[in-house]
């Protein structure tokens, strides 16, 4: 009983995501993207060791990092706050279905879009290397996929800070606002300030001790970590990628198999205290 | 079916309710009545289980509001759902019955009785208003409910819209559907329910059928009538009450006087053009309880 609600939910909120061309927009981006970063990759790289599926495959993290928390956002910010809006907040809950089901459903509908979007943008991106180098391209497919499921975590715990900052405004415009900050901050203003506070550090205590952990704390920075560590292709990282020598890979495999979890109970805590 | 015993909700000082009792038997049609901000959405709300009360006692059934069987006994229909305007009439309703756990394939069929067969397979963007407001009354029907709630089902519903929609509750009154809905005027309500109960500032200040409520008012009927050419002085004479306006007379006369004022309006008829009684409107009932209360 339990499961066929969160499987109606989760269909009936895929439907929307169909219609309101969200799973069209997460495919357009992540094909579009994947293909212009393999196209030029394969340029620059020519010349490496590495086999240029790998490549494609640094390449791609460095972009994923980027997009998954911004498609995860855009598809999510509306889920509590849009229902809050419109009036069937109130109606769903008078329904034999519990909030948590209601998330659950959104977040398992919104999580495929994510899926089918990194999975059409990643495999037109592997299809590209073949077509390229031919066979010799396999040996990247163990990397690709390990960006294929590792995108789908860091997808799941955006999604999931998108319904919390969805219940936390309780309006579509004040979430919409809430969810760019989210991103600016996490993905973009984040690292900008350790790369800083490692340049203000040169070479200290912060450097040595605090600056891995924050790495690995933050998803966005795990998820990059954890790709690059595993790939034979960390030479083809920049910035801040180049620390992913000098940090164990469980740490922000750990991150990014936790953080799904702890963002969608902080969602449900979040949603748990909004008034109807 | 559904038991409130001295509720009381308060939110900061305010009290939105303030010892409120209401009982609404199986197959009995009882309407709330209030200004804006008189406590009806409230008390909706403690009797869906959405909020809960600072004091007294609900049961839908014997159970508690917002327990697994208070939800499966209990439908709603909230003033101005918006449904997904991407969605269609059928995928829509297809998905409220499998949350309670029904086979999808009976949207068709709920459509079809608010009168929607030939909109289930268009985008629910495309509908009217009055449309809307029957996607909800559809959802509301599903899995014969034993207590209905509705909050003001008929606001924006064209007359014959609205006399469709008091057929289908009578209907399910019939079967035994305790109905509880809210309404901001009397005239809304009309005869089509058995009780009427008015909130003021959270509280109860009337409680009956619409008869009774009309005779505990005593309000008086108003009398207006055209004397024929030239006889406004006779008319005036035979009047003295009355006050002209416009050449029209009119004036008051108490529920016990009817058959008193008949009479001397048959003795007058040679100064009369034209006359009327009009008995007080349900509007001005409603007005004078309120305000009585107040």
């Amino acid at each position: 009983m339990m499961f066929a609600r969160i499987l109606t939910t989760a269909r009936i909120e895929f439907l929307i995501a169909l219609r309101n061309r969200w799973v069209g927009v997460g495919v357009a981006l992540m094909v579009l993207f994947s293909l212009v970063l393999s196209a030029a990759g394969a340029g620059a790289a020519g010349n490496l060791a590495a086999d240029p599926l790998s490549v494609t495959v640094a390449s791609l993290t460095s972009l994923s990092v980027y997009l998954v928390p911004l498609i995860a956002l855009l598809i999510s910010f509306d889920a509590i706050a849009g229902e809050v809006e419109r009036g069937t907040l109130q109606l769903h809950l008078t329904y034999p279905l519990s909030r948590s089901e209601l998330l659950l459903g959104k977040l398992a509908a919104q999580l495929a879009v994510v899926t089918i979007s990194v999975i059409a943008g990643y495999g037109a991106a592997a299809v590209l290397a073949f077509v390229a180098v031919g066979g010799e391209a396999a040996q990247g497919l163990g990397a690709l996929w390990r960006l294929v499921w590792s995108s789908v975590l860091l997808g799941a715990a955006f999604i999931s800070l998108g319904h919390m900052m969805s219940a936390m405004a309780r309006r579509p415009s004040g979430a919409a606002a809430l969810g760019i900050g989210l991103w600016l901050l996490a993905i973009v203003l984040y690292d900008l300030g350790l790369l800083a506070a490692v340049v203000a550090d040169n070479g200290g205590a912060f450097t040595t001790t605090v600056f891995p952990w924050a790495l690995v704390l933050n998803p966005a920075d795990a998820f990059r970590i954890f790709n690059l560590a595993a790939s034979d292709a960390t030479g083809a990282a920049s910035g801040l990628g180049g620390a992913a020598n000098t940090i164990a890979i469980w740490k922000p495999l750990a991150s990014l198999l936790v953080w799904p979890l702890l963002a969608a109970a902080l969602a449900r805590l979040t949603f748990g205290r909004v008034q109807i | 079916m559904l038991t409130l015993s001295r509720l009381t909700k308060r939110y900061g000082a305010q009290a939105a309710l303030d010892d409120v009792s209401l009982a609404v038997a199986a197959g009995e049609r009882v309407a709330l009545l209030g200004h804006n901000g008189a406590g009806k959405s409230t008390l909706m709300k403690l009797v869906l289980g959405l909020i809960s009360a600072d004091a007294g006692d609900i049961a839908i059934a014997g159970h508690a509001p917002g327990s697994a069987v208070a939800r499966a006994l209990t439908a709603y229909l909230p003033e101005n759902a918006a449904f997904h305007p991407a969605l269609t009439g059928r995928e829509q309703i297809g998905h409220f019955l499998r949350l309670r756990g029904e086979p999808a394939a009976r949207a068709d069929a709920l459509l079809e009785r608010v009168g929607l067969g030939d909109a289930a397979r268009r985008r629910i963007g495309t509908y009217s208003k009055g449309m809307r407001q029957r996607i909800g009354l559809a959802q509301a029907l599903i899995g014969a409910p034993r207590l209905m709630v509705l909050d003001e089902p008929t606001s924006g519903l064209d007359p014959v819209s609205r006399r469709e929609f008091y057929g289908i509750l009578d209907d399910l009154a019939a079967q035994g559907t305790a109905i509880l809905l809210s309404s901001h005027a009397l005239s809304e309500v009309e005869a089509r329910t058995d009780r009427i109960v008015i909130l003021s500032r959270g509280q109860q200040v009337a409680e009956g059928t619409l008869n009774s409520l009309r005779s505990d008012a005593g309000l008086p009927l108003m009398v207006t009538l055209h004397p024929l050419a030239g006889q406004d002085a006779a008319a005036a004479a035979a009047f003295p009450e009355a006050v002209q306006n416009g050449g029209v007379f009119s004036f008051p006369c108490p529920q016990t006087d009817k058959q008193a004022v008949l009479t001397r309006l048959v003795a007058a008829s040679g100064q009369i053009d034209d006359f009327d009684i009009h008995p007080p409107s349900l509007d001005d009932i409603y007005a004078h309880i309120s305000r009585r209360a107040a």
